[in-house]
């Protein structure tokens, strides 16, 4: 089957800095690439190549089988784009952007209201249609942004970190949307900091740094690469941390110690994980928090790369909140 | 998840689904229908439209600045230069209506463009298939409504403080409209100064320096006759002198046919070399 995104080689250079030093990418229809790097790793500067708002300095890039080079307009007319930050007009309301956009596809004027007011159904933006789209609150920016790059009916979604920036309840809510939507058919290739929203939307990851790909593996894979997971057992009593400590210790088979309280240690399955619920529970070790949680992205980063990822990604202030 | 104040996302299926199958092609943003251009920038200067009515503030300079310079002119330097204020505001009056059009091109236009430029929503009319110079006309044409609005104002000042048009009422409409195209033409000129510059200080700061020279440069404010003789080559070389003296033939009468001529021809100039270099650089930058 023809890939929906394939990209082969690709390099761009801003001057003297590197942004892309030959990358491939590439997607089946109907799935969900996640491109997962820091801030400064490239990302928007793939994701700007593909949707033809930047010339690629040297490689090929073929979107629904096109040539972004040699054919843009045609890419144009199957693709949608939500970038970081809201590519919305916030003087317009929520309805006169979606029938802006609509016209902009060329759909009728009756065609273009209809098609508007459906979505703004569909992301629950109704009550709000009729406010400038610059009284909204940052997720339903983020549904009309999500709303408004799906009115041409895209073959193709780009979202460039669709999630930067919202309440983890809104991000879970807009995950769901993703979903829905690659259910439906569409391809999409996301960006995000986040090895968790990679986790929870793409078939498949390539993990960028620098403007090369370092990995590509479906979530799983990417997993056992970046080295599993991490058990946290918070006892209530923070005097019982040594005896939770203990019972991990066996579960995992190396030296465990708590730090203030809290007891953290790599697993190398899952059974470990139920190991340790079921021998919490018999030694009567009351908890208030006991979680399996990914890497952090720098973890992982450090493990693919050797290097920390946190020069880069902690000037986005907001790298290490996994867990948040 | 915590309990949101927003309703939920609702998982209603979008009815056009390509992948799908269902409407095919036609989701894909309809037939192509021909004049996309003209659509298109009709389309947007709509927008750009809803703006400005949502933000009628952003109208002021265009409105004030002439009004005062027809004030400051007329009663500052009227009795020295024409003996009367009275007399001054009939010379001066044509030039401050060339002068109110030029303004109103050159402050906002360009500026207007840088800001939208680095807009979010410019990159997703850049990833729509949209031609580039439709973002360029369908900002410049919502401006017009900049024009229209300064000059009636224009008008209604001119006429409060004593001004008469000496012709009659389609002279008058005729150099209101020479006018308004002049000041649209030359305003091309700041839209390829915003593309090349791309910033929002550079591009103010000399959208309202540039009409100093092109306005003031003439026999608006005095007679040619009276300057030395460097500016008098200059004001003789300018085409806003033509503009000028076309609106003071078309409003206190007097030959104004050849100077009408010279300015549609100059007005066509700018828009062609300046239009074409704008949206020629605009659609570089991708």
């Amino acid at each position: 089957m023809r890939p929906a995104i394939q990209v082969e080689g690709l390099v761009k250079t801003f001057g003297t800095t590197t942004a892309l030093a030959g990358i491939d990418l590439r997607a089946r229809p109907g799935t969900v690439l996640g491109v997962l790097g820091p801030n400064g790793a490239g990302k928007t500067t793939a994701i700007r190549i593909l949707a033809t708002m930047l010339r690629p300095d040297a490689g090929t890039v073929f979107v629904d089988g096109l040539d972004v080079v040699r054919d843009p307009v045609a890419v144009r007319r199957a693709i949608g784009l939500t970038g970081q930050y809201a590519t919305v007009d916030e003087n317009l309301t929520g309805t006169e952007n979606l029938v802006l956009f609509g016209r902009l596809f060329d759909l009728p004027r009756a065609e273009a209201r209809s098609r508007a007011a459906r979505l703004l159904d569909r992301f629950g933006l109704r009550e709000a249609a009729g406010r400038p789209a610059g009284t909204y609150s940052g997720g339903m920016r983020r549904r009309l942004d999500l709303a408004a790059s799906l009115v041409g009916a895209p073959r193709i979604l780009f979202l460039d970190e669709p999630t930067t920036g919202l309440d983890p309840g809104k991000r879970e809510e807009l995950w769901q949307t993703i979903r829905g939507l690659a259910d439906e058919g569409t391809t999409v290739l996301l960006t995000t900091q986040y090895l968790e929203e990679a986790d929870a939307l793409a078939d498949e990851i390539s993990v960028i740094d620098h403007g090369r790909v370092i990995a590509h593996d479906t979530p799983a894979g990417l997993k056992q690469q970046v080295g599993g997971q991490t058990v946290v057992v918070r006892p209530r009593d923070p005097a019982q941390a040594p005896t939770a400590a203990g019972v991990v210790e066996r579960a995992v088979g190396h030296r465990v110690e708590a730090v203030r309280g809290v007891v953290t240690a790599p697993v190398a399955d899952e059974h470990a994980f139920a190991d340790i619920v079921r021998a919490l529970e018999h030694a009567d070790v009351p908890v208030t928090e006991l979680a399996l949680r990914l890497p952090s992205l720098d973890e992982a980063f450090f493990t693919l790369t050797g290097h920390p990822a946190a020069a880069v990604a902690t000037t986005s202030g907001r790298s290490h909140d996994l867990d948040a | 998840m915590t309990s949101t104040p927003e309703p939920a996302v609702r998982t209603v299926p979008l009815p056009p689904s390509p992948a799908s199958g269902g409407d095919g092609g036609r989701s894909q943003g309809g037939t192509v229908r021909p004049w996309p251009l003209v659509r298109h920038s009709l389309a947007l200067a709509g927008r750009s439209l809803t703006r400005t009515r949502r933000n009628p503030g952003v109208l002021l300079d265009a409105l004030i600045l002439p009004v005062i310079f027809l004030v400051l002119f007329v009663y500052l330097f009227g009795g020295a230069v024409a003996g009367s204020t009275r007399e001054y505001l009939q010379y001066l009056f044509p030039g401050i209506l060339v002068l109110t059009t030029v303004l109103a091109g050159q402050i906002s236009t360009g500026l207007s463009i840088v800001t939208d430029m680095k807009k979010g929503v410019f990159d997703r009319f850049r990833s729509m298939p949209v031609p580039r110079a439709a973002l360029l006309i369908g900002s410049v044409l919502a401006d017009a409504i900049r024009y229209v609005i300064a000059v009636v104002v224009l008008f209604g000042v001119g006429y409060l403080l004593g001004f008469r048009v000496e012709t009659d009422l389609g002279s008058a409409l005729a150099a209101a409209a020479l006018a308004i195209g002049f000041g649209f033409s030359l305003s091309w000129l700041t839209v390829l100064l915003a593309v090349l510059l791309r910033d929002e200080t550079m591009v103010s700061t000399v959208g309202f320096l540039l009409p100093f020279p092109l306005v003031f440069g003439t026999s608006m404010a005095a007679p040619v006759e009276t300057m030395p003789g460097w500016l008098r080559a200059w004001a003789e070389v300018n085409p806003v002198s033509h503009a000028i003296e076309a609106s003071q033939g078309l409003l206190l009468g007097g030959p104004a046919a050849g100077a009408a001529g010279m300015t549609l021809l100059w007005g066509g100039i700018f828009l062609a070399v300046f239009g074409t270099a704008a949206v020629t650089a605009y659609r570089r930058l991708v």
